[in-house]
């Protein structure tokens, strides 16, 4: 198992108080359907708070679709369907009466093309608050510089904080998205992919960021890059689609675990390049 | 699975609950009611239509009202026969075809397959600029400028003829049918085309064999747009066809269409009397035949737009 | 022999260029023609008197101030009433109704009333806003009027420029817990504003040129003086020169084509301003 990716660092968090009242996030039995087409099929999983837990799994194998799961992204699609028990924070959050838009707001989403909206770089940082009803222009001042900062973005674009957001290289603007994130204050932080579309440099950026976030924030990132998952993630889930083409969760546990010493075949092959 | 077992409802789980947000349900309804009442105001159209036209279609019955050739809305009793402006519309939107489609499309052949990228720049601004015309400037130059000819060229006592109406109203599809032409020659792969001419075929036998075969839906909607224009066209008619009410035996013949005849007999009708109803009989009619031909139109444009495009 | 043919074959689309040049030339040709002859004939008509006073003689003399307001009304009319329900109806086709049949018909309406003869949408002004809400042949009415034949064009771009939002600025604004109303009204609308501003003046600049509808509805040729409410009757450009060029005798040539002139610089400036900002959306 020598070409197995070398694996940086090993899971051995305290929860702390902290940690407790930051939402903690999970799934039970949950399937996912379009139309008549199950997507995702009876996942179970706990997500560690203040981590970063890694999803990984070949193409197609239902990695986005499960995490869309976690802000109710799959809403926006009209024959989604799902079955079972997601729970953020103690509340099961496809529950009638769950506001769809405080969720986001506590989980937000970063996407896997950098999607930074048609304006000046400040205000795709302070749309989220904005929105959220903070108009003092100091406050908000103060809220981009942070957010700015904490997405190591902010020594780069201080000086050209009016410039369009779509100017900045692509793996600025991921950071700028990220920052956009931050803004709001989320607990969690979903990745979708979000070196996919980035250059080598930029995404070791990217991650050094994701392991600074970490200490503050839960993240969950897909990811199909499995040495990044491996460099960045506390946890990793591994899916895998079956004959019938929905995602099954074949194995979950700290990443040290699963790259070092996987309990399932199919892990293994994945990890050692076998396939996928 | 810690978490389900742990005690919920952490101070800020709960808060995901309950926000009404009074202000974006308000404003959804709002959306929504607009939609509903932008949606009423388009079906009213076709709705008023019926109100007031239908009766008239009652008093005189179907077949006699498009078949009868007698137009005397003012005589005791009045007769309503609408024949003559019928075959007046056919006549000029029949003209109007002829002579914009060969011309239309072979434009857009032109500008979409041979025509350098300058020249075609200044054609289509041309065109632009035509279709920018208002219809009663059109109106107003067949009158003053072609309406002589016509009546030299033939040797009438008036210029003011369904040839002289077709002619300006070619003018006046012209615009939509190089258009929409043009777009669908561009739309075709140009795969095709290399095919074609990797088997040795001149630019010509290209597109003569390939482009115009494979846009020729794109094409033939173009043609009903243009139709469906001549169709509706109001103010160049009622302008330069002439106006007269007897049945149009010949192209140089004065005329007037349905639309024209709408817009002469409003003014003097009284309001929810017989001549009011036939008028928006006549309505109703132009109507139905040009929603039939915008519905082909939209239908065609539809297959051609799948056409090319692979799932 | 295949000599012979090749050249045969070269000479068949000699003649099929020279066809469609031919075509060209009858397309632009009048065209030119036209344009030429309008400028020769009608520019000693234009003066700053032409533009800033009322008619007299029957439109013989004097200007066409009071249409050209006329029409300005219109076009504002037009706009005020038919812009936030075309873009409001628009958004809730494109984001909130649900896809299927009824929605699909809907959008099969709306393309379709684009193309009734706008002597149709005249007959339904008339019996609605002239006579049953009784608002009388006045400028509101046929305001009214041309609105509803706009909505159909208004709907149609502020759907089709709505849909052109990228899904990814919603799905960006929506993951950070944005409310659906607030992505439109800060991402969707602005991202789609240069397409509906687009329709708007596009609609607006028919409204100037539209002559049927308000022929029926009540244009005046005459008025006494500039509307004074919206419920004075009104003058208007196309329909002073449909009168002036139809009915009134002995016109002077210089003055007809000067109407026609004005008439086509205002309905031609907001299609050059269309066409300004299609260029400065393509930029950015």
């Amino acid at each position: 198992m020598n070409n197995m990716p070398k694996v940086a660092k090993t899971f051995n968090r305290q929860y702390t108080e902290n940690d407790r009242k930051r939402g903690s996030l999970g799934m039970k039995n949950v399937n996912l359907f379009y139309g008549s087409f199950q997507a995702v099929k009876e996942i179970t999983l706990d997500i560690h708070t203040c981590s970063i837990t890694a999803i990984i799994g070949p193409s197609g194998c239902g990695k986005s679709s499960m995490l869309r799961i976690f802000n109710r992204m799959n809403d926006l699609i009209p024959s989604a369907r799902i079955e079972g028990k997601v729970e953020f924070g103690g509340i099961d959050i496809y529950e009638p009466g769950v506001d769809v838009v405080e969720l986001r707001k506590r989980i937000g989403m970063v996407f896997q093309k950098p999607n930074p909206f048609p304006m000046s770089i400040y205000d795709n940082v302070a749309f989220g608050p904005r929105r959220h009803g903070i108009r003092n222009r100091f406050a908000l001042d103060e809220i981009v510089e942070k957010s700015l900062m904490q997405a190591a973005l902010w020594d780069e674009v201080k000086d050209k904080m009016g410039q369009s957001g779509l100017s900045i290289s692509g793996g600025q603007q991921q950071r700028l998205c990220i920052a956009r994130v931050l803004a709001v204050e989320p607990e969690v932080i979903l990745m979708d992919e979000p070196c996919s579309a980035l250059d080598p440099i930029a995404t070791l950026k990217i991650e050094d960021l994701m392991s600074t976030l970490a200490s503050n924030y839960t993240i969950v990132i897909v990811t199909h890059n499995m040495q990044q998952a491996a460099r960045v993630s506390d946890m990793t889930a591994f899916l895998m689609v079956d004959d019938d083409h929905a995602g099954r969760l074949v194995e979950y546990g700290e990443t040290a675990e699963i790259f070092t010493n996987p309990n399932n075949k199919k892990t293994e092959d994945y990890i050692t390049g076998r396939f996928g | 699975m810690a978490f389900f077992d742990s005690s919920p409802a952490t101070g800020a789980g709960s808060s995901l609950k309950g926000r009404p947000r009074w202000g974006e349900r308000i404003i959804e309804k709002v959306i929504f009611l607009n939609g509903v009442f932008a949606i009423i105001v388009l079906l009213g159209v076709l709705f008023i239509l019926l109100r007031q036209g239908l009766p008239a279609l009652v008093e005189t019955p179907i077949h006699e009202f498009l078949f009868g050739t007698k137009w005397y809305p003012v005589s005791e009793p009045p007769t309503f026969g609408i024949a003559s402006f019928f075959v007046s519309t056919l006549w000029v939107a029949g003209i109007s075809t002829l002579l914009a489609v060969p011309v239309g499309v072979g434009a857009a052949i032109y500008l979409a397959e041979v025509a350098p990228k300058k020249v075609a720049d200044v054609v289509k601004l041309l065109v632009e600029l035509l279709s920018g015309f208002p219809s009663v400037v059109m109106g107003f130059i067949g009158l003053v400028l072609l309406s002589p000819w016509v009546r030299e060229l033939f040797n009438l006592n008036t210029g003011l003829t369904g040839l002289t109406a077709g002619i300006m109203l070619s003018m006046m599809s012209l615009p939509i049918i190089v258009s929409v032409s043009e777009d669908a020659l561009r739309a075709v792969p140009d795969e095709f085309k290399q095919a074609a001419y990797g088997l040795g075929s001149t630019r010509w036998e290209v597109i003569w064999h390939v482009s115009v075969p494979s846009a020729l839906s794109g094409i033939s909607a173009a043609v009903m747009l243009g139709v469906g224009r001549a169709i509706g066209e109001t103010m160049t008619v009622l302008m330069v066809a002439g106006g007269a009410l007897a049945m149009p035996v010949s192209p140089v013949d004065p005329m007037t269409p349905m639309t024209a005849g709408i817009a002469s007999g409003i003014g003097n009708a009284v309001q929810g009397g017989p001549q009011y109803q036939a008028l928006f009989a006549i309505g109703l009619i132009l109507f139905v035949m040009t929603l039939f031909v915008n519905l082909i139109a939209a239908r065609v444009l539809e297959v051609q737009k799948r056409k090319f495009t692979r799932e | 022999m295949g000599n012979s043919s090749i050249k045969k074959r070269y000479l068949t689309q000699r003649m099929a260029m020279a066809i469609l040049v031919a075509a060209v030339l009858l397309v632009v040709a009048p065209i030119i023609f036209i344009l030429v002859y309008m400028i020769a004939n009608g520019y000693s008509a234009l003066s700053w008197e032409f533009l800033t006073q009322p008619p007299s003689q029957a439109g013989r003399a004097g200007g066409i101030f009071p249409a050209i307001i006329g029409t300005v009304f219109l076009m504002l009319g037009t706009i005020i009433f038919s812009l936030p329900v075309g873009v409001l109806a628009g958004v809730y086709l494109t984001e909130y109704a649900r896809n299927n049949w009824i929605t699909r018909l809907i959008n099969m309406a709306i393309i379709n009333l684009a193309g009734v003869p706008s002597i149709v949408f005249g007959l339904f002004g008339l019996a609605v806003f002239v006579l049953t809400l009784n608002l009388g042949m006045s400028l509101i009415a046929a305001s009214l009027t041309l609105a509803a034949q706009a909505l159909a064009m208004t709907i149609t771009t502020s759907r089709e420029s709505v849909m052109a939002v990228p899904r990814e600025y919603r799905e960006g604004a929506l993951a950070i817990g944005v409310s659906k109303w607030q992505t439109i009204r800060h991402i969707v609308l602005p991202s789609a504003s240069p397409g509906i501003l687009t329709g708007a003046i596009l609609a607006m600049s028919r409204a100037a040129g539209e002559t049927a509808p308000i022929l029926v509805v009540g244009a005046a040729f005459i008025t006494s003086g500039l509307p004074t409410s919206p419920f004075d009757r009104f003058m208007a450009l196309p329909y002073h020169l449909y009168t002036v060029s139809a009915h009134v005798p002995g016109m002077p040539a210089d003055v007809k084509w000067g109407v026609a002139i004005i008439l086509i610089v205002m309905v031609l400036f907001f299609n050059i301003i269309v066409a300004l900002i299609r260029v400065k959306a393509r930029k950015r």
